[in-house]
């Protein structure tokens, strides 16, 4: 039975196109949480994959910080636009306006919370009942214990001691009215299973992810691009390095990392040879404390 | 390469977490700021040592109460296998949440603490890994250094452990002393024990043969999804996507679409878009058939000659996961793959004792953790076969209407 034997990506991209189409089958308003990062657009491609000759069954949704790299923005309207796919696009900066929000203060003062309001304000708008997120377990401790269907009360909240025991490949997605669910379909993969998966299938990124010349300072060890939304001081060491980004946040809260690995193979030996985590690279966010991702959940986080 | 997907079945003081931070760490699957994260959090403790179990504690309410909530994923891979750890915690609620990792998993470590040998918990363990039908269990004779290495006292943990499986039909097991503490025997195999002939946890891990326990002979196909674009140029395009949860279909295969028992053929067979001539398990495909049929989500087509059970009254082993108590007569739904329907547990007949494998006959209600057998009927048929036979088609859940909880998972005999 040799020939019947699926690899490792094709048996990932299955069971994710399995939890796409559980996901149409069981909900009647989803959305696709889309960014532009990377992870996002192998869920795009998994959902091709999954409804193709057919629409989507749901929208592509951005919540837009207001702080996002202008490459991955131009490759969002660019990917939905060739696709032929609804994009939902809600502003940080309309929530923070119309609610009154005080916006953190300091050097990389961040939306990162505040992208939290809108996003339960969109669910609210479109009666959403499920958003399909592009997580994985193995970024994250707190991620790590979280349901691939994963219930969230009427304030998005996740409580990870009453969750759901999810069996075999049988997923749960009933709620009440007000919850919704985050899905999850790339749960089971890990950052190397997505380079090697957009290695294979040629899937196109946004130019940040390989290296390119940018003006970047130094804080704490790590290099956060200067741009209007941070400040940068007179003491700051500020220099031109050739970097790439490994993910793709907000700009006052990721990093980049220095490299010259201009394609995919060689981002492919960097990862395999590096000695820090994703996150832990390139995230400023989960430095703040040892359950800021744990916290954020609670919150209505993704 | 391929995936294996493990559970580690044994409690805190089996060093069931350390095992786990033990193959992360020498597999170099751990990051330099995930080790100064946890170093710096041994450093609270007292002996100073790096606790590699937490690694694998995620949540800050379980770090302050030195407990596991929920079972965990982790993920490591080797040049021969991708692998998926689920990590179950080992306290109280451990029934429920064991039977949830294991129902997904090719393989179970039982861990064994060398100093006290099988005991209950390690019955408990294998009887559930037995329920579950694990294809593969290895069990893993942990803290070894504490007895000296002893080669006897491991052989006759041995001969007690091939007691229990041999009471419980546990098939391919295999035996490996280890200690976790120090990695002897976990990803090389070590020196102290040169009386051991087997290999290394790690060598097992990646050559335990998974692709045989695929089901190649009976086609399952659960609809989830009906594609129809409805545009002109495809106005008569309608795909039935799914997964091949077991078996192989070909394009002209004669097929049944169950439970209302129509017939039709294969008439294509797309993957990702492309047409392919056949398609097995566990692809993710479109389907399209020669008949214009109704066929919706919660179908299942399968081969002429390869039948499902169907029917509406099921015998099932029942591991409840309720808050609330299961009592006869009670009402829920019951999913099966992409298939919901109405059910009534209509009687308990006896509850098993997951330590001694005794029967309570007729008891009156089932809580929490309890293993019972109940018959349930279905308000209509349903499509099945048993779960001993085929896992992929003969486990289901229950789920409470009123809450929309999870409360049972159903073996369907």
């Amino acid at each position: 039975m040799s020939q019947h034997r699926l690899d490792y990506l094709d048996q990932l991209e299955s069971e994710s196109i399995h939890i796409f189409r559980e996901v149409a089958g069981q909900f009647e308003r989803p959305a696709l949480m889309f960014s532009g990062g990377k992870d996002s657009i192998v869920l795009v491609h998994l959902a091709l994959k999954a409804f193709r000759p057919g629409k989507f069954p749901f929208p592509l949704l951005h919540i837009d910080t207001g702080h996002n790299f202008q490459e991955a923005l131009d490759f969002r309207d660019t990917l939905a636009n060739t696709i032929g796919e609804k994009l939902i696009v809600r502003n940080v900066a309309d929530t923070i306006k119309e609610k009154n929000l005080t916006e953190q203060k300091g050097k990389f003062a961040s939306r990162n919370a505040l992208q939290t309001y809108t996003l339960l304000d969109t669910i609210e708008e479109f009666k959403f009942d499920a958003c399909i997120g592009g997580a994985r377990r193995d970024e994250e401790k707190a991620r790590a214990k979280e349901r691939i269907f994963s219930v969230r009360d009427e304030f998005g909240q996740w409580d990870p001691k009453l969750q759901r025991p999810e069996l075999w490949n049988t997923y749960n997605g009933r709620i009440h009215k007000g919850e919704n669910v985050r899905v999850f379909p790339i749960s089971n993969w890990t950052e190397l299973d997505i380079w090697n998966y957009i290695k294979r299938n040629e899937i196109e990124l946004p130019s940040i992810y390989f290296a390119h010349d940018r003006e970047v300072l130094e804080w704490q060890g790590q290099l956060v691009a200067t741009s209007a939304f941070i400040q940068v001081d007179d003491t700051d060491k500020v220099a031109v390095k050739k970097v790439r980004y490994r993910t793709v946040g907000d700009m006052t809260c990721t990093a980049a990392v220095e490299s010259t690995a201009a394609n995919i193979d060689d981002i492919i030996k960097e990862i395999i040879a590096t000695k820090t985590s994703e996150r832990g690279e390139t995230r400023i966010d989960d430095r703040v404390s040892e359950a800021a991702m744990e916290d954020r959940k609670k919150n209505g986080y993704f | 390469m391929d995936i294996l997907r493990f559970i580690t079945a044994g409690s805190v003081d089996d060093g069931k977490s350390t095992l786990i931070g033990r193959l992360l760490y020498d597999s170099k699957s751990i990051m330099i700021d995930q080790l100064e994260a946890i170093e710096k959090q041994s450093k609270n403790k007292e002996d100073g040592e790096i606790d590699l179990a937490l690694l694998t504690d995620g949540l800050r309410a379980e770090r302050e109460q030195g407990i596991t909530i929920d079972v965990a994923y982790k993920y490591f891979s080797t040049p021969k296998r991708k692998f998926i750890i689920a990590d179950a915690p080992g306290h109280t609620q451990y029934t429920r949440n064991m039977v949830t990792g294991a129902s997904n998993s090719d393989l179970a470590i039982i861990l064994v603490d060398a100093r006290n040998g099988v005991v209950e918990q390690t019955r408990r363990h294998s009887i559930i890994a037995s329920l579950l039908n694990i294809p593969h269990v290895v069990v893993a004779i942990n803290k070894m250094d504490l007895v000296n290495n002893s080669e006897d006292i491991y052989n006759n943990i041995v001969i007690d452990y091939a007691a229990v499986a041999t009471s419980l039909g546990l098939k391919d097991i295999k035996y490996i002393p280890i200690s976790a503490i120090n990695g002897d025997n976990i990803v090389e195999k070590s020196p102290v024990f040169h009386w051991y002939q087997g290999e290394s946890l790690l060598h097992i891990l990646e050559n335990v043969e998974v692709a045989n326990d695929i089901n190649y002979t009976d086609a399952r196909f659960p609809v989830q999804y009906v594609i129809r674009p409805q545009t002109e140029a495809l106005h008569d395009y309608r795909g039935y996507a799914g997964k091949v949860v077991s078996g192989i279909y070909k394009v002209g295969d004669k097929i049944t679409v169950q439970p209302a028992g129509v017939e039709s053929t294969i008439s294509a067979i797309e993957i990702g878009g492309k047409q392919v001539t056949e398609a097995f398990a566990p692809q993710s495909v479109v389907l399209h058939l020669s008949d214009d049929i109704d066929i919706s989500r919660g179908d299942i087509i399968v081969q002429k000659d390869n039948q499902p059970s169907v029917e509406n009254e099921l015998d099932v082993l029942l591991c409840w996961m309720g808050n609330k108590p299961l009592i006869a007569g009670n009402k829920y739904l019951l999913q099966i793959n992409s298939r919901v329907t109405r059910a009534v547990v209509k009687e308990i007949e006896y509850k098993l004792d997951v330590n001694s494998l005794l029967k309570e006959l007729a008891p009156e209600q089932a809580g929490l953790n309890d293993i019972v057998k109940v018959k349930i009927k279905t308000a209509t048929p349903i499509p099945f076969d048993s779960y001993k036979k085929l896992r992929v088609n003969g486990g289901a859940i229950l789920i409470d209407e009123t809450s929309n909880v999870t409360v049972g998972a159903c073996m369907i005999q």
